[in-house]
């Protein structure tokens, strides 16, 4: 039993190892202030360059070659639009999946197939989907270089995240809660839309956030399928005041977005366009911001009040 | 100064040699609290040296807390707070005094846990672990102390062939023995073991026994069982627990035979719990 | 369907019981037909990538039927919309290989250091602040992050390299590095949260200090987990393309070097499609060859992560 370590060297090794602990605690403080830092320098940044820019005209005004009274109205108004699209198209997909893979699907190699593909899905490149777009939607599906091809790109786009929150949401639910409704009778189909979907709608709604934040600040697939980048007009309005008064016509109008006007601005050697840049930069950083809060905060509510 | 391995009491070989042992570690009026929960109240007791000390007692009743308190393990939660002493001897060190580190005394004390849970590393490694953590590189030590320590759990034989291979591939039963040579390698002064077979077949369960018998010769033992038997065949003391207080604590054979108490008689005939 | 089935022949003639069967019937066809559109969602991801494949594919055909695959791949020239064209994805490829290195060179170790001390070291408050804090980092558009690269670090590293120039791809790596930190970190801290307590308490048990646990036992335990999240942030890298668009300029330039401006795949595709490309031009086709480039090496990341992840998978 030759292992004789005396107190003394006990205590020194451990001096010694707990040196190491400090420095690692060090470094990875350092490591997430790198983190911070940087994420102040860009916010600063933005609103320093930006915020005298921002007035009502900047939002109201169309893009000019003066960049004195260039403007992101034609940009908002466009992402909007598009967003609009893409909700209504990743929401009931994304959902309908996710509600799909965890209470109907059998264990079956089309089901592994769906979820292998879905995990796969989600590290392929934006811009690759604009690809897709470009050749199918714009030109196979002659939807051209509109609010419709974008809306639908940044759907499927989106999707693998709405579905992975979905169904982690729906996971979440116990066993117990179905055994007691499927006991009182009910059919798959009214215990999901009775209580799977209303007690996953927090988790979904955050996925559904999460999703549409990173839509909105998408830039590469939608330049891909042609978005313009210069466009002094607004999109045909949905509503008007003679029959039919509903109109789909803005579907298939060209646009823009915040994220193209912004890079458009960037790219442009003269400063007062960069200034431009940096204010619709602060406007698309506040969006995200504020989105991606909202769900953090609808999460952190959601963990605190969940009772099972 | 204390070299603390060394020997300085004569040999104990079995209960009937035991008249006056030497006490190796004693409670002193140690209480334990999770947050507000009072788990542990003022346990006195002695942990004598080279003997096995057995902890039964009706599930809930403190035992395991009262185990983990010995190597500071509740450090590792926030929340939790200890009062009085834990005395370790010769150098009568109180464990718990919180300008003692937490790690020097886990290097006195080693533990066996409930389930095994061998490292994901090869089994060669996981015995070498505690070496390692103890800044030991030189290759001819640690290849010692290993094959000293698998002899000692008595997995030599089995494990000889394969000791680059993951600890995982071995059976349950093993895995555990992996676990108390990993226990062993650094040659501690107690050795505390948490329900060691509760997860281990019956076969298993009477070979980790057995080297817990053989086992007591080197080193100081603490065991927490859920199983009275386990206790009666293993232990030469034996503390009986109950809602966090001792009731009573005595050579094995005498709690089994003629307990003092009647709550610590109704239990071990199964009257209760 | 089988229920339905099944039942139909044991159809007794009578009021009440038949009225009750068409009930249960048209409640096993809403059924049926619910479940059907679900699962039709569920096809629509598929969809996705076989519409990926095919149209990459397709375009792709056209595009090596008029230039060889041994010149697409050996060429040292990318000048497609020259009159005299030639098509080295080489050039572009180089792009790519060196804005990710300097990204991954920034992000795998920046990364994995602050999944290690959230996971391990930070105390509860500065993980719960810390972790919104970082998704919020990941959540900032891309384009914002070729503004911040081109306009602010940019700069600052023109004043630290003389002559560096304005556009590099050490600049947009290096932004592009800590845009990808939060994707590496938060999937690698949670592998490393996922490893069981027990085998923590093991290693705590021996003695050994945090940093000693988390390095021999935790990183170890999740490191099919850790290595996702490299895979993750190694696709995130090549695919990434306003911040190159922008900062590392869109000149195709074959070059390993940093401190160069150059194109890379992404990059390119966005240049072509800024301009007015007619439909199935040889232009039109170059992007797609390029995304097909794209996608296979994307995909090739992604089997040697699985591979890594079978290898090392740990039973705990």
């Amino acid at each position: 039993m030759a292992y004789a370590q005396t107190i003394e060297q006990i205590r020194e090794r451990i001096a010694e190892h707990k040196r190491w602990d400090l420095v690692f605690a060090i470094v990875g403080v350092l490591s997430l202030i790198i983190g911070v830092l940087t994420f102040v320098a860009l916010f600063l940044n933005m609103a320093l360059e930006g915020v005298p820019r921002l007035s009502l005209d900047f939002f109201s005004n169309f893009p000019s070659r003066r960049p004195g009274q260039a403007g992101i109205l034609s940009a908002w108004v466009g992402s909007m639009l598009v967003m609009l699209v893409t909700a209504v198209v990743a929401v009931p997909l994304g959902v309908g999946a996710g509600i799909y893979l965890e209470e109907y699907a059998p264990k079956n190699i089309v089901t592994d197939i769906i979820e292998i593909n879905i995990t796969n899905l989600a590290g392929v490149p934006s811009i690759v989907y604009g690809l897709l777009a470009l050749g199918l939607f714009v030109y196979q599906f002659g939807f051209g270089q509109s609010i419709l091809s974008a809306g639908l790109t940044l759907a499927l786009l989106i999707l693998p995240v709405v579905i992975v929150a979905t169904r982690e949401s729906i996971r979440s639910i116990p066993i117990g809660i179905r055994e007691g409704a499927y006991a009182l009778g009910a059919t798959k189909w009214q215990v999901s839309k009775d209580h799977i979907i209303p007690y996953s709608m927090a988790g979904i709604l955050t996925g559904v956030i999460i999703g549409m934040s990173r839509a909105i600040g998408e830039t590469a697939p939608i330049i891909t399928i042609g978005a313009l980048t210069f466009i002094a007009f607004l999109p045909p309005a949905p509503f008007s005041a003679e029959p039919p008064y509903v109109s789909f016509e803005w579907l298939t109008s060209p646009f823009t977005v915040m994220p193209i006007q912004m890079f458009n601005w960037t790219s442009r050697p003269e400063a007062a366009f960069q200034v431009n840049a940096a204010a619709a930069g602060f406007v698309l950083v506040l969006m995200t911001l504020a989105m991606n809060g909202l769900a953090i905060y609808i999460r952190y509510r959601l963990r605190k009040n969940l009772k099972w | 100064m204390v070299a603390v391995m060394k020997n300085h009491v004569a040999e104990h070989n079995g209960r009937e040699a035991a008249p006056a042992p030497v006490v190796k570690a004693d409670a002193r009026k140690l209480n334990f609290y999770y947050g507000e929960f009072h788990a542990l109240k003022d346990l006195n007791m002695p942990v004598h040296e080279k003997q096995v000390t057995a902890l039964i007692g009706p599930s809930g009743c403190g035992k395991s807390t009262f185990l983990r308190c010995f190597n500071r393990m509740h450090d590792l939660y926030p929340g939790n707070r200890y009062q009085g002493e834990i005395v370790l001897h010769p150098d009568n060190v109180n464990v718990l005094d919180p300008s003692v580190d937490p790690i020097e005394v886990r290097m006195r004390i080693s533990m066996v846990f409930q389930k095994p849970n061998p490292f994901p590393k090869s089994i060669y490694e996981n015995v070498a672990y505690g070496l390692r953590v103890r800044g030991e590189t030189k290759t001819r030590v640690l290849n010692e102390k290993v094959q000293e320590a698998l002899r000692s759990a008595a997995l030599w034989d089995e494990a000889k062939d394969r000791l680059d291979k993951p600890a995982f591939n071995l059976s349950g039963g093993q895995q555990q023995r992996l676990c108390i040579a990993r226990a062993l390698a650094t040659n501690p002064e107690i050795l505390l073991f948490d329900e060691p077979t509760s997860a281990l077949d019956p076969i298993a369960t009477g070979a980790i026994e057995e080297l817990i018998h053989d086992l007591k010769h080197k080193v100081t033992i603490l065991i927490v069982t859920h199983n009275m038997q386990q206790a009666a065949r293993v232990s030469d003391y034996t503390a009986y627990m109950y809602l966090g207080e001792l009731i009573e604590f005595g050579v094995t054979d005498e709690i089994f035979i003629k307990p003092k108490k009647k709550q610590t008689e109704d239990y071990i005939t199964g009257r209760f719990g | 369907m089988s229920a339905v089935a099944s039942s139909v022949p044991s159809l007794l003639p009578g009021g009440a019981n038949s009225k009750r069967l068409e009930r249960r019937l048209t409640r096993h066809i809403k059924e049926r037909v619910i479940e059907s559109v679900l699962f039709l969602a569920a096809l629509v991801s598929v969809l996705t990538t076989v519409g990926i494949m095919y149209v990459l594919i397709k375009e792709s055909v056209v595009f090596f039927q008029h230039v060889s695959i041994v010149d697409f791949l050996t060429d040292t020239q990318w000048t497609p919309l020259f009159d005299d064209a030639h098509f080295g994805i080489m050039v572009l490829l180089s792009g790519t290989l060196t804005s990710s290195l300097v990204a991954l060179a920034i992000a795998i170790p920046l990364g994995t250091i602050i999944a290690i001390y959230l996971s391990e070291f930070a105390p509860f408050v500065v993980r719960e602040v810390a972790k919104p804090f970082l998704e919020l980092l990941g959540g900032i558009p891309t384009i914002v992050y070729g503004y911040f690269a081109l306009l602010f670090v940019s700069p600052i590293l023109q004043t630290l390299i003389p002559g560096l120039p304005g556009f590099s791809l050490l600049a947009a790596g290096i932004v592009m590095g800590i845009m990808i930190i939060p994707y590496v970190s938060s999937i690698a801290e949670d592998a490393m949260r996922a490893v069981p307590m027990h085998l923590r308490e093991g290693s705590y048990a021996m003695g050994a200090t945090r940093f000693q646990t988390a390095i021999k036992v935790v990183v170890p335990a999740a490191f099919s987990g850790i290595a996702s999240a490299y895979i993750l942030g190694i696709s995130r890298a090549v695919g990434e393309t306003m911040i190159l668009a922008v900062a590392a300029g869109m000149q195709p330039n074959l070059t390993f070097n940093p401190l160069e401006p150059a194109a890379t795949i992404t990059a390119y595709i966005v240049q072509v499609a800024l301009g007015d490309l007619p439909h199935g031009s040889i232009g039109y086709q170059t992007i797609f060859a390029a995304g097909l480039t794209l996608m296979l090496l994307t995909l090739v990341f992604n089997i040697l992560g699985h591979m890594l992840r079978k290898k090392f998978r740990e039973a705990y």
